[in-house]
């Protein structure tokens, strides 16, 4: 074994209580670090994850239309006042060839065109109002999986097929195979049979929303061949933002993404994390303060023993190294140690509330990367806070410390 | 006359910035291989700093400290820490171990951090050592768990470990009884002899420096006697 790692382990070895709290310390310091990041970055994931269930991640649509003033008034204004038209209903006459040119975007994984609008769902003298959204199953389940959230029937829209959610089915008494009527604000109706029931998780969607075919909903909206929106899924959700300019740019429609149309959720999270990396920078810097002042009273213990080794020809490099290592052995043993209690917590946390489907209520998220950032900080950290003791011990001066401690 | 293997060349120590104090006045002393001296002198006398100067953990302020025909003045700390380790074997009065080493580490500490590795003729330079001042079945024990003789004798061995020019010994024997210290006192002379090293004693004990083949007196910083010197 290297001579500077032999001794370090020694004088680990030799100061056991010292040693022992250091190690508890440290691994205390990780096991918040790992704990704390766990659960934050749990909670996120999965309000992202929530959040991303039932909407896509970047949503194309036509451009607003404003009425434009056609008359010539020059210099002198012909009209005191111009009144502002309403907006018409903006749909995508050539979604096929918008969709080719995003399919083709860097990092859009699938695009789905959807045909939504408002109307009425009744059966028998009772009616809601929906939101109709006439989709592709094929290409819609790659951007919302409904046929993962499914309570029965299948997602299946073939002719004058529906797919309702659970609160609707409630409200309006409605079961699988059964039969329902949807009349548009445009005045068209028609009979669909239920094919199945979903549950977005949110009450609102599952009370709101109604899947019809395509066709069936440009033919209820007068939408012949149009499509409202194209929804799309990129394989990174944070880059979605950036994918929305892209796709602006190159299809010359609007796009909007998840990020944009959540501003806050995403300020609430960034300041969420902002706190907790506050809480592990500073657990972090008592760590280091702890690590620190245990090696120098370290090094003051042991000065008679450093001035022998000195006087015995190891150099002041070497005594700086076998501190150096020591910092780096506490900061290794004790985040591996506080790597298992961090863990231990977590799950013990993760395990204690639950959703009434079975999931946890405080996810926690404990990849590799955090305990390989834990393990990486804890030993950079000690190796810093062995710095200034190492130097002290180097500095010693054996003919002094030989003879009078 | 035998090889000289440390020279004090007009050495002079000084201590203090503002208020200079001249504790050692430009002495010169030849040690030559296979001596046995004896170093002695009331307190205060700059008898320590002359055996920090002797062992190279200290520079002198003006002069020169020449081991083995290497003027020392000129090394940079690095180097002069190297050719410490290699040249120079240290036996202090409080034994000094490394309390958490057994034995036979504490013997191969300078070869060990010498050479960063510990080399198999290491180890068997090391029990050999061992097995001439009696230690081989206590080699694996702790130095606290051996008593203040055996620990001497482990810190002789250790002085031995690098084969050093010279071997300075600072009061070997003051903390032990008497059979004891004519134990270790004996065992130095013996190894002197066979690893052909010069032996440096500092002591005020009168007794045991009767015992050595030269005795050198220091009184305030300067060398008053110098009895036995080879070639007188």
């Amino acid at each position: 074994m290297p001579f500077e790692w032999f001794v370090s382990l020694r004088f680990l070895k030799e100061g056991r209580m010292q040693t022992l709290l250091i190690f508890v310390g440290v691994a205390f310091g990780v096991a918040v670090m790992v704990f704390v990041g766990a659960l934050i970055d749990g909670l996120q994931a999965s309000l992202i994850r929530q959040t991303l269930s039932a909407q896509p991640h970047v949503i194309v649509r036509a451009p607003e239309q404003d009425a434009r003033d056609v008359s010539d008034r020059g210099a002198d204004p012909v009209a005191a006042r111009l009144e502002k038209s309403s907006k018409r209903t903006r749909t995508l006459d050539q979604w096929q060839v918008a969709k080719d040119i995003i399919d083709n975007v860097a990092g859009v994984i699938a695009s789905s065109p959807t045909v939504a609008g408002s109307a009425f769902a009744s059966k028998g003298s009772v009616s809601r109002s929906v939101a109709l959204r006439g989709v592709d199953t094929d290409s819609y389940v790659r951007i919302i999986p409904i046929d993962e959230k499914l309570k029965a029937g299948a997602f299946r829209l073939v002719g004058n097929e529906a797919v309702v959610g659970t609160e609707l089915a409630k409200d309006l008494g409605l079961q699988v195979g059964d039969k329902l009527r949807i009349v548009s604000t445009e005045g068209r109706d028609d009979v669909f049979t239920v094919t199945g029931l979903f549950d977005l998780g949110n009450k609102d969607l599952n009370q709101r929303w109604l899947f019809v075919s395509m066709r069936s909903a440009q033919t209820l909206l007068d939408l012949p061949a149009r499509a409202s929106t194209i929804e799309v899924k990129v394989s990174d959700v944070f880059a979605a933002e950036q994918i929305s300019v892209e796709v602006a740019a190159r299809t010359g429609l609007e796009a909007d993404s998840w990020m944009k149309l959540n501003a806050q959720l995403l300020v609430a999270l960034k300041s969420q994390s902002s706190s907790s990396y506050m809480i592990q920078f500073f657990v972090m810097l008592a760590v280091t303060l702890g690590i620190a002042s245990v090696l120098v009273v370290s090094v003051v213990q042991k000065s008679k023993e450093i001035g022998i080794l000195k006087a015995t020809g190891t150099t002041t490099r070497s005594i700086t190294k076998i501190f150096l290592i020591q910092g780096g052995i506490v900061g290794v043993v004790g985040s591996l140690l506080g790597s298992g209690i961090g863990t231990g917590l977590s799950l013990l946390f993760a395990s204690m509330a639950k959703n009434p489907d079975g999931s946890a209520t405080f996810p926690v998220d404990l990849g590799p990367q955090r305990f390989a950032l834990a393990i990486g900080v804890a030993t950079v950290i000690g190796v810093i806070a062995a710095v200034a003791p190492a130097r002290r011990a180097a500095s010693l001066d054996p003919a002094k410390v030989i003879r009078y401690g | 006359m035998a090889e000289v293997l440390l020279q004090l060349d007009r050495v002079v120590k000084s201590y203090g910035d503002r208020v200079i104090t001249e504790v050692v006045h430009g002495i010169d002393v030849e040690i030559a291989r296979g001596e046995f001296a004896a170093v002695i002198g009331p307190s205060g006398s700059g008898k320590s700093t002359v055996l920090n100067l002797m062992g190279l953990l200290d520079r002198p302020t003006s002069g020169r400290v020449i081991v083995r025909g290497t003027d020392t003045t000129g090394l940079d700390d690095l180097a002069l820490t190297r050719f410490r380790g290699r040249s120079i074997g240290f036996v202090f009065q409080f034994h000094h171990l490394l309390p958490a080493f057994t034995a036979l580490e504490n013997v191969l500490l300078p070869m060990w951090s010498d050479r960063g590795r510990v080399t198999l003729q290491d180890r068997d330079r090391a029990r050999m050592l061992l097995d001439r001042i009696g230690l081989t079945p206590q080699m694996n024990n702790l130095a606290t768990e051996l008593s203040g003789g055996q620990q001497q004798r482990v810190a002789i061995a250790r002085a031995l470990a690098m084969r050093p020019a010279i071997v300075l010994a600072d009061e070997p024997t003051g903390n032990l009884d008497t059979q004891t210290a004519d134990q270790i006192f004996a065992l130095l002379r013996e190894f002197g002899r066979e690893e052909g090293s010069a032996m440096v004693i500092v002591t005020h004990d009168p007794r045991l420096a009767a015992r050595c083949d030269r005795v050198v007196e220091l009184v305030d910083g300067r060398i008053v006697s110098d009895e036995g010197r080879e070639g007188d």
